[in-house]
């Protein structure tokens, strides 16, 4: 059974509240007492899944499901898709465009953070479809 | 050292007015969000060219003390406001990032 779910929807290239849902999502977890090394991970890997959804994607969402072992961060969009993941996995690349880069986006290190700080990454895509990212923090040392 | 004490030592001006007596823990020096996001920590006083809105969603999300801003960049009143309802200093000051670092290291704030 999980403690608490949360949904937020994120939207494409909407600078101003980009970074919002990450906030909230980070807030809600040191309300939760979560260990601030987890709270920390979460949260780079949080920004980075949301900034992807404002800059690549058509629109997305970020689920948040805590479990009392884990904690599932979950970013799931409805397109373009990615159509080759291992070479947007590799650190430099980025399609972002030049206006996007200007603001100091797309360096290309985004997936691999997200794969670093989390200790479950999962990413599945589509092109036409939509991309999902699954990340998963332990909340218990494991044995 | 406080936000205060890192202002005077740059010659800046607190653009926020928010959160001056934040303990500087070290400093950075960035202007891809993507690295500061890997690289960043709390306490931290990251100087940066970028003045749009996510920079202080980055810097809120690490706990930094401060953002700098080099050469007399202007910086929105939204972007000071936001800032400020994170508890997080917003520096001005006409030296470059490089002088500024270099005033940084002198006094004794260490890198991250
Ligand atoms: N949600 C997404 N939808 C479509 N493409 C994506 C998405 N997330 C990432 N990508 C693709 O993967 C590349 C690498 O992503 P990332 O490592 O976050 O770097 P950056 O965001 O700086 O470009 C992006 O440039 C983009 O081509
Ligand atoms: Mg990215």
């Amino acid at each position: 059974m999980s403690i608490l779910k949360e949904e937020f929807n994120v939207a494409k290239m909407d600078f101003v509240t980009a970074g919002e849902a990450s906030a909230q999502i980070k807030r809600i977890l040191k309300k939760l007492g979560v260990d601030a090394g987890v709270v920390r991970r979460l949260s780079i890997a949080c920004y980075e899944a949301e900034i992807n959804l404002v800059i690549h994607s058509d629109g997305g969402t970020l689920s948040l499901e805590v479990n009392p072992d884990d904690v599932v961060l979950i970013s799931k969009d409805i397109g373009p898709g990615i159509p080759d993941i291992e070479l947007a996995m590799s650190e430099g690349y980025s399609t972002a465009s030049d206006d996007v880069r200007m603001m100091g986006f797309g360096a290309g290190m985004g997936l691999a953070n997200m794969a670093r700080n989390a200790d479950k990454f999962r990413i599945e895509s589509k092109v036409g479809e939509g991309t999902l990212i699954e990340m998963i923090f332990n909340l218990k040392q494991e044995a | 050292m406080t936000v205060n004490e890192l202002a005077k030592l740059i010659d800046a001006r607190l653009l926020n007015g928010a959160a001056g007596e934040n303990e500087v823990k070290c400093g950075y020096a960035c202007d891809l969000l993507s690295w500061v996001m890997a690289h960043g920590s709390d306490g931290m006083a990251w100087i940066t060219v970028q003045t749009h809105m996510n920079v202080i969603a980055v810097a809120s999300l690490h706990e930094m003390s401060c953002v700098i801003i080099p050469e007399g960049i202007a910086v929105e009143q939204e972007v000071l406001d936001k800032a400020a309802e994170e508890g997080i200093a917003v520096l001005g000051t006409q030296l470059d990032a490089y002088r500024i670092c270099g005033k940084m290291a002198e006094a004794g704030v260490g890198a991250a």
